[in-house]
């Protein structure tokens, strides 16, 4: 090969490396296409949606809430708090409780099991999961839609994801660090709640974090649950609908006018504002470790 | 052995995960038990969605009452989902792969965080504000320019021909929405597997002369395609879930099949939310039942799908493995 590549005439050698000079270079010029194709969509996003909704933005949108085409967002936004509080509170001790036992004890078959229901519930499209609220609690138990059916909905939704985070955090905390504890004689809750969980609690904070912005952006499984509603959530927890930013987005964009399109975009700017500022945050914080 | 209250109150917490996941399951199973009797094998291979007369009085047919005249199919919304979210492969692997190559091989090591950051920012947008910029931005740049110049210039292919290329709502819209939300699946699984790559292999490449390009796309390329085929198949997954972006610009075709990518689809998931009101109106509750029977279907094909994921990129398919 080497001798025939030698003995061949200068001009066809010349042919073949210009050959593949320009494949490779057509090559890059490629690549940065794509790259600019990938990076380029979110940027227009930021930008028509901050764009858009800042100019819808006032002082009565906080304050008054919406109505068939128009109005503010006050009952949304109140909404979308409450429901995803409600899921948090419900989540957050399930799924550090997951992640405490998977990262301290979880290194047997009973974990990996765990581990893999887990990974299938995260894979589930949450359109089944909303459907399966819907038959259970909204009609089976009779909650109607609720803020409860609702809450409860995301928590499942985000549960696999604060126990797989939880467990990651948890693990990097040094064996030595256990060690040491359980040899001044601390027992199991002392190790995990004195020594573990606060060497960790950075990370545990993250997956807190990553999980409100995934229960604020969420859509469709609340259409089935939570419903929707004009007005202030009235504090019953089941029988009594309740609004958040997202279906304001969803729906009020497919009406005719244009104050509903503006309220469309000012909820769409506040939802994306939460969840980008979460995620840089998180991961500038929190650098070279993807968790999701 | 010494009962260890901590331990057992942790691992119940735990086994609540595991619970949840068998009660989705179990409860959609039982509760369209009555809707499996009824539609029978023809469920997936039937054309037409219809509820029947919901103001007649309710027929009992195999056993069961349903409003007369009612046919439960979805082949429509399995073709739509399978139909968009392949699409959306073909359109989002070579522009994955080209982003991954740029960002782990050409970009100076200083960049390469903001550029990697802003990939995975991608994945993160709501699924309901990509369908808003659908509505808003890409809607009307189909329906003036893509869609009449794909006619115009592609139109001798059968699928991208049409007379009439539509409101921009459709099935191009859609994968090409899609597309934009699995991109970073793809690329982010991509860019960790090429960063891995051992520094040998790619000096060897170097040293025989090859461009580096070459060495990108000969040498480094064949060593990560199983994790490259493990992330396309995750991606898929998440594309066969994927609703509200959907539902926004899908234009939700019932009863009809596409007939170009040009046409309205619905696909699985965006069909059980836009039925809801619809499906309430039956006194049977056969049309609840039938949609809890769809979410099942849904379940199960993503399951398979992501279980494939996690064959492939756990290697146990290839003998070496990566991870």
């Amino acid at each position: 090969m080497a001798v025939a590549s030698i003995n061949m005439p200068r001009a066809k050698r010349s042919a073949l490396e210009l050959r593949r000079v320009a494949f490779s270079a057509a090559g890059w010029v490629a690549c940065g296409i794509a790259l600019f194709m990938v990076i380029g969509p979110l940027l227009d996003v930021v930008w028509v949606v901050a764009s858009r909704g800042i100019s819808a933005f006032s002082i009565g949108l906080f304050t008054t809430v919406t109505n068939g085409t128009g109005g503010g967002l006050a009952n949304a936004i109140s909404g979308t708090l409450i429901l995803s509080a409600g899921a948090l509170l419900i989540a957050v001790p399930i799924g550090v409780g997951a992640g405490i036992y998977l990262s301290e004890y979880g290194n047997n078959k009973i974990g990996n099991t765990i581990r893999f229901l887990s990974d299938v519930l995260t894979g589930t499209p949450s359109i089944v999961l909303g459907y399966f609220s819907y038959i259970v609690f909204v009609t089976g138990l009779g909650w109607q839609f609720s803020a409860l059916a609702g809450s409860i909905t995301l928590a499942i939704l985000i549960v696999p994801y604060l126990a797989r985070i939880s467990e990651l955090a948890l693990r990097q905390v040094p064996i030595s660090m256990r060690e040491a504890a359980f040899a001044l004689g601390a027992n199991d809750p002392v190790v995990v709640f004195k020594v573990v969980l606060p060497g960790a609690l950075s990370g545990v904070i993250t997956g807190v974090l990553l999980a409100l912005a995934i229960s604020v952006g969420e859509t469709a499984p609340l259409i089935y649950t939570a419903g929707w509603s004009n007005y202030m959530w009235n504090g019953q927890l089941t029988h009594s609908p309740i609004g958040y930013l997202t279906y304001v987005i969803w729906s009020f964009i497919n009406q005719p006018s244009d104050e509903s399109h503006a309220l469309a975009f000012a909820a769409a700017f506040i939802v994306m504002l939460v969840v980008l500022c979460i995620n840089i945050g998180v991961r500038l914080v929190v650098k070279r470790t993807r968790f999701v | 052995m010494k009962l260890k209250p901590f331990r057992l109150s942790v691992l119940g917490l735990s086994l609540l995960i595991p619970a949840a996941l068998c009660a989705v399951v179990l409860f959609l199973a039982i509760y369209s038990a009555p809707a499996v009797s009824f539609n029978g094998f023809g469920f997936v291979s039937r054309i037409t969605w219809d509820l029947g007369n919901l103001y007649g009085d309710p027929v009992t047919v195999r056993g069961v009452q349903v409003p007369p005249g009612a046919s439960y199919g979805i082949l429509v919304f399995v073709v739509g989902t399978l139909l968009s979210s392949f699409i959306a492969i073909l359109i989002a692997v070579p522009l994955s792969v080209g982003a991954a190559i740029f960002l782990a091989e050409s970009v100076p090591a200083k960049i390469r965080p903001i550029l990697s950051l802003l990939v995975e920012l991608v994945a993160v947008v709501p699924s309901v504000v990509f369908g808003l910029w659908g509505i808003a931005v890409l809607i009307p740049l189909m329906a003036g320019y893509i869609g009449p110049g794909l006619s115009h210039i592609l139109g001798f292919i059968p699928f991208f021909s049409g007379g009439n290329t539509g409101s921009g709502y459709g099935l191009l819209t859609t994968s090409i929405v899609l597309a934009l939300m699995i991109t970073p699946i793809i690329a982010t699984t991509l860019l960790d597997a090429l960063l891995q790559v051992p520094k040998e292999n790619r000096e060897s490449a170097f040293a025989l002369g090859a461009t580096h390009f070459e060495v990108v796309s000969k040498a480094m390329m064949p060593m990560v395609r199983t994790t490259l085929i493990g992330g396309i198949v995750l991606a898929l997954g998440r594309a066969l879930g994927e609703t509200m972006a959907v539902l926004m610009v899908s234009g939700g075709a019932i009863n009809i099949m596409p007939q170009n990518i040009y046409s309205p689809v619905s696909t699985i998931a965006s069909f059980i939310v836009s039925q809801l009101d619809s499906a309430e109106q039956d006194p049977t509750n056969m049309a609840v039942q039938s949609l809890a029977e769809i979410a099942l279907v849904l379940f199960i094909i993503t399951l398979a799908v992501n279980a494939a994921a996690k064959l492939l990129s756990s290697g146990v398919l290839n003998g070496r493995s990566k991870h």
